[in-house]
């Protein structure tokens, strides 16, 4: 059966990894391609390069970063961060990014999704968006969660279906950066409105986290995290043991 | 050496990087004498079938493919490279292949239990039926490889050479003769599927 599958986030800076890593065996730790390729040796089922940079310096060298990835691991990579049109799928499809991730710029122009989907598939186009409660609604947020919009999670979600995004990625702001586990609450509702697949992200502060979301939450099919891998408090390899230890279906090596 | 065509569907730069890293000489082209003059051909594809198949006849390169299989080449079909070695899918309508392998391409849809999402993307686990020559000399049983897919291939067990299961037996791989194809993404399933794309390119 279909494993359940742990994604770490890389955030890319100026060509470097920011949120500080801390691992021991890499020699370069804030290097994309060598904590990439370690995640991919760890046993993680998939990478996401987050580009965060503002300037076109910055973009043209996160490109450099994703074509280097891309001719080193060999796991499904996927984009996200500063995609506004179908030109932006182009240059990181072009540079080996099996996915793009559309989150602001998908809000701004919902069509986007339908058009990337008809040109490089569904299986291509990841709704990512940021959700908080605000007056007991589940509100989308964009621009890296600065500015609420008048969107309302679920129903966002159940567009971005329908406009032809293949799978989601939900991030609750009220449980990021707090580590006190997923938002399995908000995580539930979605995945009953949608059939495609939903990736969770934000809250995981340890291994007995995960095992919580997918225990929760059965339908959830991923479970996403930055900085607890790159700070080395979860390590891949023993987080799946672990999985496996309490009969999640995962992939170990 | 091995040819990966390019007929304009997709992304070929994960296929040619993944033979570089194993060290397999490779070549993209969508050039009628160097898919004749290779060892090997690579069909890959993403997308939809129609779409597809329309780009591969209008480039004149599904004769080419027919003539170099007669001829015994080797040819392996990815994802829906691998579709398209069939003789007809059901995807929006209906196509003809290439028809290199008896059988046709249906939906997961109806054919899978309906609390299983489509289509199926993620790793699931090889179950090898077809014995362990070409594609899986250096394969385990039960290891696990990367699906994208919302249509299967419906075909006679005997050219199943491997399944994985998604509420049903889904053919995970296919041969017919020197023809055969996955439906998974070798170049996307890590060290493992290095390994399936590494006893490819050594077929000889």
């Amino acid at each position: 059966m279909i494993t359940k599958r742990i994604i770490p986030c890389l955030d890319v800076k100026n060509g470097r990894v920011v949120k500080g890593v801390n691992f021991m065996n890499l020699s370069d730790v804030s290097d994309p391609v060598s904590l990439a390729k370690y995640y991919s040796d760890c046993g993680a089922d998939e990478l996401v390069f987050y580009d965060i940079t503002a300037s076109a310096e910055g973009r043209g060298l996160f490109t450099d970063v994703l074509t280097r990835a891309a001719e080193n691991v060999f796991i499904p990579l996927t984009v996200g961060g500063a995609i506004n049109d179908v030109s932006d799928f182009d240059r990181v499809l072009k540079c080996g990014a099996d996915k793009v991730s559309v989150n602001s710029g998908a809000v701004r122009n919902p069509s986007l999704m339908y058009e990337a989907a008809k040109k490089y598939g569904s299986q291509c186009v990841v709704l990512s968006m940021d959700v908080k409660r605000v007056d007991g609604k589940y509100a989308v947020f964009v621009k890296g969660g600065r500015e609420m919009t008048q969107l309302e999670a679920v129903q966002w979600a159940k567009q971005g279906q329908e406009l032809g995004a293949g799978e989601l990625v939900i991030n609750s702001m009220d449980t990021d950066g707090v580590r006190g586990g997923f938002d399995t609450e908000l995580l539930q509702k979605i995945c009953d409105a949608v059939s495609i697949p939903v990736i969770a992200s934000g809250g995981a502060g340890c291994m007995q986290d995960f095992v919580d979301l997918f225990n929760k939450c059965p339908t959830v099919d991923a479970g996403l995290a930055a900085s607890i891998f790159h700070f080395g408090d979860v390590r891949i390899n023993e987080l799946k043991k672990m999985l496996k230890e309490n009969d999640i279906n995962v992939r170990i090596q | 050496m091995t040819v990966i065509i390019d007929y304009g569907v997709g992304n070929l730069f994960s296929l040619k990087s993944s033979l570089a890293y194993i060290g397999a000489e490779s070549i993209v082209s969508g050039d009628a004498d160097v898919i004749r003059k290779a060892q090997r051909i690579i069909l890959p594809g993403v997308g939809a079938f129609e779409d597809a198949s329309k780009k591969l006849a209008s480039s004149g390169l599904d004769k080419v493919i027919k003539q170099e299989a007669e001829n015994g080449k080797y040819i392996m079909g990815i994802c829906l490279g691998m579709q398209m070695l069939f003789e007809k899918s059901y995807e929006f309508g209906e196509h003809e292949g290439l028809g290199l392998i008896p059988g046709s391409i249906v939906p997961l849809k109806g054919a899978v239990p309906d609390e299983l999402k489509i289509p199926q993307i993620g790793w699931n686990a090889l179950n090898i039926t077809g014995g362990k020559d070409d594609l899986y000399k250096y394969t385990d049983n039960n290891t696990h490889v990367y699906f994208v897919h919302s249509f299967y291939a419906k075909t006679d067990e005997k050219y199943v050479t491997a399944t994985t299961e998604y509420g049903i037996q889904v053919t995970a791989s296919a041969k017919c003769g020197r023809v055969m194809g996955t439906q998974y993404h070798p170049e996307k399933s890590g060290k493992y599927g290095l390994e399936i794309l590494k006893a490819f390119t050594e077929l000889k």
